[in-house]
């Protein structure tokens, strides 16, 4: 084939109208998402100056001692601990991903009997309304949520007057600055997130299935065992990645329910990117970040795959 | 009689749900500045101040103005994705989708680093609109979500009608499909401003001093007595989001219903 004839089948292909439509957002995503990740990647093996980060390679800012560079170009006396050898950042790195694990489970766990409910025991023309009501609370500012929260939990606040007024408790409840209380706070805020994948692999379930199982004997706990939780487990893991990843970065919530006691690895990425003013650690703790949550989804998926392909 | 334990727990799960927003308005006109039971007296006092606060005024105009261009060009870099991954099918598209989603899983603490760190470095000056291109980055997903439902649920015979009875691709496009989507258009819009308008993350680390409304409610909080004001923002707040998803809600069901299609329910 010659090549302006080549050229000319890719004009006017379809190929080259989806990519033409679709190159305002893809460049959009790549110049202020794709490119900004890759130099959080390139910043997490340079070297730390003073207000700069200079061009020079190094691992330090994982493994190691690492020295900042001054402002006259000699290296500072005082060094720092990689993002993996700190035991700071280790130990805020566990307890994030061990807050993300629990608000999972939980998250997952009860809204799983939600989607069922709306999926299976709610009239067709009453779904769309259930959903809207289930989505509503997730639209309203997330910060007034969050201080809500703090707001009912605290001493003098509204669950503890409650409780007392009904003399339950007679001395008040410590529920502010406690890992419990972030967890239900973030469970609060991803509920809508869990509901719905569920919801959408529930209602793909073809009805007859369930209605052959009991026929064949099976009780309805069993046809549910057997038939509906495999066939929904798709939406399960969508619900369980998609509430697990953003909640390892959650800043508000250990700021406001957490009173700045109870930091969390969102926090510390913050603290070294700007008030510490270390962008290649920052960078190296948000890389390691990422690669934790990746690791730990891949993970799940593989162990998924095996458990399902264990149940034929 | 049978009980019905799944009716009562999704009830009662509702109600943990919407806790917090019921419990906002009680206490915004609640004659105390400390939130506990038992109920002190009527007062409109909290709401007074929050009209007559002029920094909180300046919040309200730079959160409008960020909301409403954040949803106007996310919703229209979100049409351009979503119809070309619905009309168009090219090796590319897979990727590219990913990457435009992306945002919607991503933790944002490390989106707003990430770009706040280039744009340090390449030298822009921080600004609304510096918060306007994060908040772009954000909302898009949920623009290119709305909107491929709005896309999927086409006939493409309509669009082949239109070019059999002659029309080229542009005057298709304006005339049979834009009407058919402008819902699921004016849905997203609604979507995007809504979220711009609450989100605090990008809002705070993008910005440079200029106050948002949630990052002047974030800063607010530290100060007790300032609580029961921030209460009747809130339910202020919370009231204009819920009209405006009942709003995005009516013309997302009103343009499912003009291409025909089954309402599957929800936004995502």
């Amino acid at each position: 084939m010659s090549e302006p004839q080549k050229r000319t089948r890719f004009w006017g292909s379809e190929a080259a109208s989806g990519l033409a439509l679709i190159s305002p957002t893809a460049l959009y995503a790549i110049l202020l998402l794709a490119a900004p990740l890759a130099a959080t990647l390139v910043y997490s093996v340079l070297t730390d100056g003073y207000l700069t980060v200079i061009p020079q390679f190094q691992l330090c800012n994982y493994v190691g001692e690492c020295h900042s560079q001054l402002a006259d170009g000699t290296m500072a006396p005082d060094s720092y601990l990689g993002a993996w050898s700190d035991p700071i950042v280790r130990t805020l790195m566990m307890r994030s991903l061990f807050v993300s694990v629990l608000v999972t489970v939980a998250t997952v766990f009860l809204a799983y009997p939600v989607a069922y409910f709306v999926s299976f025991n709610v009239t067709a023309s009453k779904k769309s309304i259930w959903l809207f009501m289930i989505t509503i609370p997730f639209w309203t500012s997330y910060v007034i949520r969050v201080f809500m929260w703090n707001v009912m939990i605290s001493r003098t606040g509204v669950i503890n007057s409650v409780l007392q007024g009904l003399h339950i408790i007679t001395d008040p409840l410590q529920m502010s600055f406690t890992i419990q209380a972030m967890v239900v706070t973030l469970a609060h805020a991803y509920a809508p997130f869990a509901i719905l994948p569920i919801y959408v692999a529930l209602e793909k379930i073809d009805r007859s299935l369930l209605e052959a199982g009991q026929d064949l004997g099976e009780t309805r706990f069993a046809t549910f065992l057997r038939v509906t939780l495999p066939l929904s487990m798709t939406g399960v893991i969508a619900a369980v990645l998609i509430v697990f990843i953003p909640t390892i970065g959650d800043y508000v919530t250990p700021n406001l329910i957490g009173g700045g006691k109870i930091p969390m690895i969102a926090n510390m990425i913050e603290k070294q990117m700007l008030k510490a003013d270390n962008r290649p650690l920052g960078s190296a703790i948000a890389v390691s970040a990422m690669l934790v949550v990746g690791l730990v989804s891949v993970l799940f998926l593989f162990l998924n795959r095996r458990f399902l392909k264990g149940q034929k | 009689m049978k009980i019905p334990v799944l009716r009562i727990y999704t009830i009662s799960y509702l109600m943990f749900l919407y806790c917090p927003i019921i419990i906002l308005p009680i206490f915004a006109f609640n004659n105390s500045s400390a939130v506990a039971f038992p109920l002190q007296g009527f007062t409109t006092e909290w709401f007074h101040n929050v009209f007559n606060d002029a920094v909180l005024g300046q919040a309200l105009k730079n959160s409008l103005f960020v909301a409403s261009c954040t949803a106007v060009l996310s919703a229209l870099l979100g049409t351009l994705a979503a119809r070309a991954s619905t009309r168009y099918t090219f090796k590319a598209s897979g990727p590219l989708m990913a990457l435009i989603m992306l945002p919607m899983v991503l933790p944002e603490i490390i989106m707003a680093m990430a770009l706040l760190v280039v744009l340090l470095s390449l030298g822009v000056r921080l600004s609304l609109f510096t918060i306007i291109l994060g908040h772009v980055l954000v909302c898009t997903p949920f623009a290119v979500a709305i909107l491929t439902s709005a896309f999927q649920s086409l006939d493409k015979s309509l669009e082949e009608a239109a070019y059999d009875l002659g029309e080229g691709p542009v005057s298709t496009f304006r005339l049979i499909i834009l009407p058919l989507v402008m819902p699921g258009i004016i849905s997203s819009l609604l979507i995007c401003f809504t979220i711009s308008l609450d989100e605090f993350i990008v809002a705070n680390f993008l910005g440079s001093g200029e106050p948002l409304l949630s990052t002047f409610i974030y800063g607010q909080l530290r100060f007790p007595k300032y609580v029961p004001n921030i209460m009747a923002l809130g339910t202020i707040l919370v009231a204009v989001s819920i009209t405006l998803l009942a709003l995005a809600e009516f013309f997302r069901r009103r343009g499912l219903a003009k291409t025909g299609a089954k309402d599957t329910g929800g936004f995502l």
